[in-house]
């Protein structure tokens, strides 16, 4: 067993990078925790003046939880751009109806509701909205959030070709496939804006705190997205579990039933699920309904738990990807 | 000079019980909790431990700027695992690989192309992709563009291209990466020979401007003509390093190329379970030679070695053939009444067949080889290309081409009697005169 370091098999790889897309001049915040600066044996090579003194880059077995290398993101954030892009162009092609489909799919479900829920059930007894509109409110961002939830948590699988073939900071792929699903969730908001103003409800200044919603939806999807594609490159169970999941979801996050007509104990239960909270809060920016404040502040301490979580995991399980993908 | 690339000791190993059921699922998990009690009994009384594989071991070497390196070795020798932890796809084990500048690595040709896009929105994507900035790919659009020989069909999307355009055009954009180090897998064993050229050329202009080239290679020629190094690696480890016309002559004369015979001396690496291990499997000609050529009219052997670990099993070695087409094209099994149904002591064997000439086809077999119990079915290895060897015909007229040359399509072709009768004249009439015959 020569030459080999001892006790190095327990330990599990590690890559300490520095951007390499970037050009050598860059003299990155490296931090080479065992690196040794390479003997230089007078003079610089011919043709290259430019090569650092320091590796831009050590490859080493490493640790099990690393943090996130914002260095590494921001040098790849073309890439990022032109996934997203990516994305967005390929989405709708060779679909008859395009972008429509983003705005339809709320609207169908908004009209098997209205007459599901809004007429036979008599939810919406006591509120002067209307419930096509209430329900739009609340399924808008539900789609958008179920749909991104859906595509990120299989983008790593489905883009296991580059990922056995090039490197990047993996995180980027569901990051990217998040990002792509704000243009889906712009179109349909717009409608829904435009419906706010054909049923004559007036913005207030509620309506300040919708990009902020925005925000918290898209973040709560990235986390979600990002720790399911990291557990469906070795479970592909998540391809099966999460339609049901999301189904699920659907019913207890207050799209088509307001938290307002629940029993008290089941309101005090939904402060665990973020999105309920956060269709509430949309509601209440449109509509000029007093937010449930508390509930937001939950939502946004658990989303915030989720996102640090799930960055973790996906670094923890990353470096395996391209050996089990 | 100091170098761009340092590689200290690295090594990767695989858990290979891990990549077999790579798509676990939960299911498998709790079935395994399940099980997990008995398998520690069994692990108790001597059984099996996980097996582990190292792709990669102990592999050391420096290279300098305006260095052209080729990396050879057969297949499984560790090269594609090498060139993975230097692009930084997969993480190494141990060891330690220290980059003096960016690396560029083209482990595949057209990476992240999207079907439905323009051939003008894949080179953006790919570009960035390979990691070039988009004012670098903006710079270099027209060059790309005039490198790939497909301006006509620029703003058509890729799925309607030919193969060839769309190898032209995914080369290009890689061939315009200017990293320092450019890691190259084989991906020059695609398109025409022309345009082959030309990569070739583009490489060696990278590799004279300065900047170093790792190559990986089958084509000898190739590596000989543009690499002054050359690293042979041998199951995971560095068996020589040197000047690249050295170590290409040494490797091409130490049988270390040739498929006719694979040896498993390493018994942690090999095939096999507690029942059976193989050692080695080999082609011999007519002669009994090992050879991986043989004669379309002469008998060819093939004969599997292989060590009874456990008593009392039942054994059925067997023997899958392959042509170039990956058609399966017939299965061996060992009839041998000697040994079968009954229980083989502990000891090595060494199982034949003989495949009498006049029987294949012309062109390369890929041989699997495997050893079964059959009731219940157990399958204790299977080797999926242990072997491969060339079935060549010398066109002498006694084959079963007759005096035929051309192409001859089938998976076999064995020389069978034939028989003609023949009645004189033209009329119908004489056929049943000649059925009495």
């Amino acid at each position: 067993m020569a030459g080999r370091r001892p006790a190095a098999s327990a330990r599990l790889p590690r890559v300490i990078d520095i951007p390499a897309s970037k050009r050598p001049s860059v003299p990155s915040e490296a931090e080479p925790t065992t690196s040794v600066a390479p003997n230089d044996e007078n003079g610089t090579p011919p043709n290259l003046s430019s090569l650092p003194d320091e590796p831009l880059t050590v490859i080493e077995p490493s640790r099990t939880w690393a943090p996130l290398k914002w260095s590494d993101l921001w040098a790849y954030r073309e890439l990022l751009f032109f996934l997203v892009w990516r994305d967005i162009k390929v989405r709708y092609k060779q679909t008859a109806l395009g972008a429509a489909w983003a705005v339809l799919q709320p609207v169908f479900m908004t009209l098997i509701f209205t007459l599901l829920f809004g007429r036979l059930a008599g939810l919406n007894k006591g509120s002067d909205i209307p419930y096509p509109l209430f329900a739009l409110a609340g399924l808008v961002p539900w789609t958008s959030f179920a749909n991104v939830v859906s595509t990120s948590s299989n983008s790593v699988v489905n883009n296991a070709s580059l990922i056995t073939k090039v490197y990047f900071p993996r995180i980027i792929v569901p990051t990217a496939a998040v990002a792509a699903g704000s243009v889906d969730f712009g179109l349909a908001f717009a409608v829904l804006i435009g419906l706010v103003f054909y049923y004559g409800v007036m913005p207030t200044a509620a309506a300040a705190m919708l990009p902020v919603l925005a925000v918290m939806t898209f973040l709560f999807a990235l986390g979600i997205g990002t720790w399911l594609s990291a557990l469906n490159v070795k479970y592909r169970d998540v391809r099966f579990v999460l339609p049901f999941i999301i189904q699920l979801g659907l019913f207890v996050s207050s799209v088509i039933i307001p938290s307002s007509a629940l029993p008290g104990a089941w309101r005090r239960v939904l402060i665990l699920n973020p999105m309920s909270a956060i269709v509430e809060g949309y509601r209440s920016a449109l509509f000029g309904q007093p937010f449930d404040w508390p509930a937001l502040a939950a939502a946004a301490v658990i989303i915030s738990g989720m996102l640090v979580y799930s960055v973790y995991f996906f670094r923890r399980v990353e470096k395996g990807f391209a050996d089990i993908i | 000079m100091r170098p761009v690339i340092r590689v200290s000791n690295l090594g990767k190993q695989y858990d290979i019980g891990v990549r077999q059921e790579a798509y676990a699922t939960l299911r498998d998990r709790f079935v395994e909790a399940a099980r997990a009690p008995f398998r520690r009994l069994r692990r108790g009384a001597g059984g099996r431990v996980p097996r582990h594989v190292w792709a990669v071991e102990d592999v050391s070497f420096e290279v300098e700027p305006g260095d052209a390196v080729g990396i050879i070795g057969r297949n499984g020798a560790g090269k594609s695992t090498l060139l993975k932890m230097l692009s930084r796809i997969t993480e190494p084990t141990r060891g330690r690989i220290e980059l003096y500048g960016r690396v560029g690595s083209l482990l595949e040709v057209g990476t992240g192309f999207h079907p439905e896009l323009s051939g003008r929105e894949n080179i953006y994507l790919n570009g960035a992709i390979l990691g070039m900035a988009r004012t670098e790919i903006k710079r270099k659009f027209d060059e790309i563009v005039a490198f790939s020989e497909v301006e006509d069909f620029l703003d058509t999307p890729v799925k309607h291209y030919s193969s060839g355009m769309y190898l032209r055009l995914a080369f290009a954009v890689a061939a315009h990466l200017e990293p320092d180090v450019l890691v190259v897998d084989e991906v020059l064993a695609v398109g025409d020979a022309r345009f082959q050229r030309k990569c070739l050329n583009k490489m060696q202009e990278v590799g004279s401007r300065g900047r170093a080239v790792l190559f990986v290679s089958h084509d000898m020629t190739a590596v000989t003509r543009l690499c002054r190094r050359a690293i042979l690696l041998h199951e995971g480890k560095v068996l020589s390093d040197g000047p690249a016309h050295q170590v290409v002559s040494a490797y091409l004369n130490s049988g270390l190329n040739t498929t006719a015979a694979r040896e498993w001396p390493d018994a942690s690496r090999a095939p096999g379970d507690e029942v059976v291990r193989l050692c080695a499997v080999r082609v011999r000609d007519g002669d009994g030679a090992v050879s991986d050529a043989v004669d379309i009219r002469r008998p060819v052997e093939i004969e599997m070695e292989y060590e009874v670990l456990r008593p009392e099993a039942t054994l059925v070695p067997n023997f899958h053939f392959y042509n170039e087409e990956g058609i399966h094209a017939f299965v061996l099994l060992d009839t041998d009444l000697q040994w079968r149904n009954r229980p083989r002591p502990v000891g090595r064997y060494i199982s034949t067949t003989h495949i009498p000439g006049n029987l294949l086809s012309e062109g390369t077999l890929i041989v699997g080889a495997a050893i079964s119990t059959m009731e219940p079915v157990v399958v204790h290895f299977y080797e999926r290309d242990a072997v491969a060897f060339h079935v060549v015909d010398s066109l002498d007229g006694d084959s079963a081409r007759g005096g035929y040359a051309g192409p001859m399509p089938g998976v076999v072709r064995p020389l069978l009697p034939w028989r003609t009768s023949f009645s004189p004249g033209l009329g119908g009439d004489d056929l049943s005169a000649e059925g009495g015959m």
